[in-house]
């Protein structure tokens, strides 16, 4: 029986990104559906009644939620080519850990850096910068954070990139300047297909942010 | 005293539901271990702080001079580790809705939770945003004798140690009524029946020490949103 695979996603959420270079991984056929975020479908309220949000991945009709809970679970279900966790309970651990600090702690500032103004902007790049350093260093010297294979906290992480150009203009900050290896990490990643193919180009992202900022009503 | 072979280090608190639900699966699967209690309303050790300094608390995980952190992680590598009374389901689906509920708790109820505790105006407000949530766990439960199925899992754990002994005593010590058998008679079922397995009894706070201390936290908090 063939797997029936669908996405509702939002082409901006760079935690959608995440499912989508996990699905690409995989080589899964999937039914991508864009969501409008402002008028919510009955599919995605009925999918996500508990919190209404993207990504959501249904399998033969089972509705997943919260992107690295999906991301676990594709790598659970279609187990061929490179596992994105390894198998030693210890290492699962860090990089689940490292998820989860993306997740805590780097999404966070990002939203003050493009949405807020002042002490609170200022305050969220000085964060963001911080975070972003201690990423730096658990990445080290590697190809990629889990060793010389693509996985888990670089699929968790991936997604981000295309914002840094909007975070940069508007934080005025440099990246790069700041965090040479992960920009270098960045754009290893950006050369595999499953990446290319499912983040958006920096500009769009960067034109799109002042639109999202009208519409939630900032500014 | 941990056998020589084992090596396992928990440092905990005895009032923190993260770090009681790690003592629950170790109990489960019969897993020795050294404990070390942090008084963190008092003050952190230095220990703690070397061994978690992204997020300074507890529980801290220790096997065999791996350092492990996060509730949540520390239960899965615990059920990887020691396989006797496995706690999450076999297949990925299971897996990721134990994974999903287990999330929801600790942040949306948790959360909510707190609020209904710290707010002194529309409380009627804060609470019924707190049913709703908890409604979804009554849910949950409905035709199961626990969340993991026939035997206690990750997600009793869970919600076990952060709702019943450690929300629902902040919530009496406040003169709250929040989860009322009328409307969530299996919630209250499935307490009933939590309490007669003998591990989690070990695992619970004493009641009325668990009640003050929850009041402190509501003081503390209540204090610092006035001077912030």
């Amino acid at each position: 029986m063939a797997d029936e695979v669908i996405l509702l996603d939002y082409w901006p959420s760079m935690f959608g990104m995440r499912t989508r270079v996990a699905l690409e991984e995989k080589n899964i056929k999937f039914d991508y559906r864009e969501q409008d975020l402002f008028n919510k479908s009955p599919i995605l309220l009925e999918m996500n009644p508990v919190h209404k949000k993207i990504p959501v991945l249904i399998h033969n009709g089972k509705p997943v939620c919260e992107s690295l809970i999906q991301v676990e679970y594709i790598d659970e279900t279609w187990p061929g080519g490179n596992p994105f966790l390894p198998s030693d309970p210890y290492q699962r651990a860090q990089a689940k850990f490292w998820g989860d600090f993306i997740d805590k702690k780097v999404y966070g500032p990002t939203r003050l850096i493009w949405g807020a103004k002042g002490e609170e902007q200022e305050a969220g790049t000085k964060e963001f910068i911080e975070m972003l350093k201690m990423l730096e260093s658990e990445l080290g010297d590697k190809t990629y954070f889990g060793g010389e294979t693509f996985g888990y906290v670089d699929i968790a992480m991936i997604g981000f990139y295309c914002w840094f150009d909007v975070l940069e203009k508007c934080g005025n900050f440099s990246i790069e300047a700041e965090c040479p290896k992960l920009i270098a990490w960045a754009k290893r990643c950006m050369k595999r297909e499953s990446v290319a193919k499912s983040l958006p180009d920096s500009n769009k992202i960067t034109k799109f942010v002042p639109e999202l900022k009208k519409k939630i009503g900032i500014e | 005293m941990a056998e020589k072979e084992e090596d396992v280090l928990l440092i905990g608190a005895w009032a923190s539901p993260f770090s009681r639900r790690v003592e629950m699966a170790l109990k489960l699967k019969g897993v020795p271990y050294d404990y070390s209690d942090e008084d963190y309303l008092v003050t952190k050790s230095p220990l703690l702080l070397q061994l978690n300094p992204i997020y300074k608390k507890v529980p801290v995980f220790v096997h065999k001079g791996k350092v492990l952190l996060e509730s949540h992680l520390i239960l899965e590598y615990i059920d990887q580790t020691w396989t006797r009374n496995p706690i999450l389901p076999q297949d990925p689906y299971g897996k990721a809705m134990a994974r999903f509920w287990a999330k929801f708790v600790d942040e949306q109820v948790t959360l909510i939770g707190f609020r209904s505790l710290v707010k002194s105006e529309e409380i009627d407000v804060a609470i019924k945003e707190a049913q709703e949530l908890i409604t979804y766990l009554e849910k949950e439960i409905t035709g199961k004798m626990f969340f993991g199925g026939e035997t206690i899992g990750f997600l009793d754990m869970v919600v076990g140690s952060m709702i019943p002994f450690c929300l629902v005593r902040g919530w009496e010590g406040m003169g709250i009524d929040m989860i009322p058998n009328e409307q969530f008679p299996e919630l209250n079922r499935w307490i009933e029946k939590i309490k007669e397995i003998e591990i989690v009894r070990e695992c619970i706070p004493n009641r009325e020490k668990n009640i003050e201390h929850m009041m402190k936290i509501v003081g503390r908090i209540k204090a610092a949103s006035k001077t912030a």
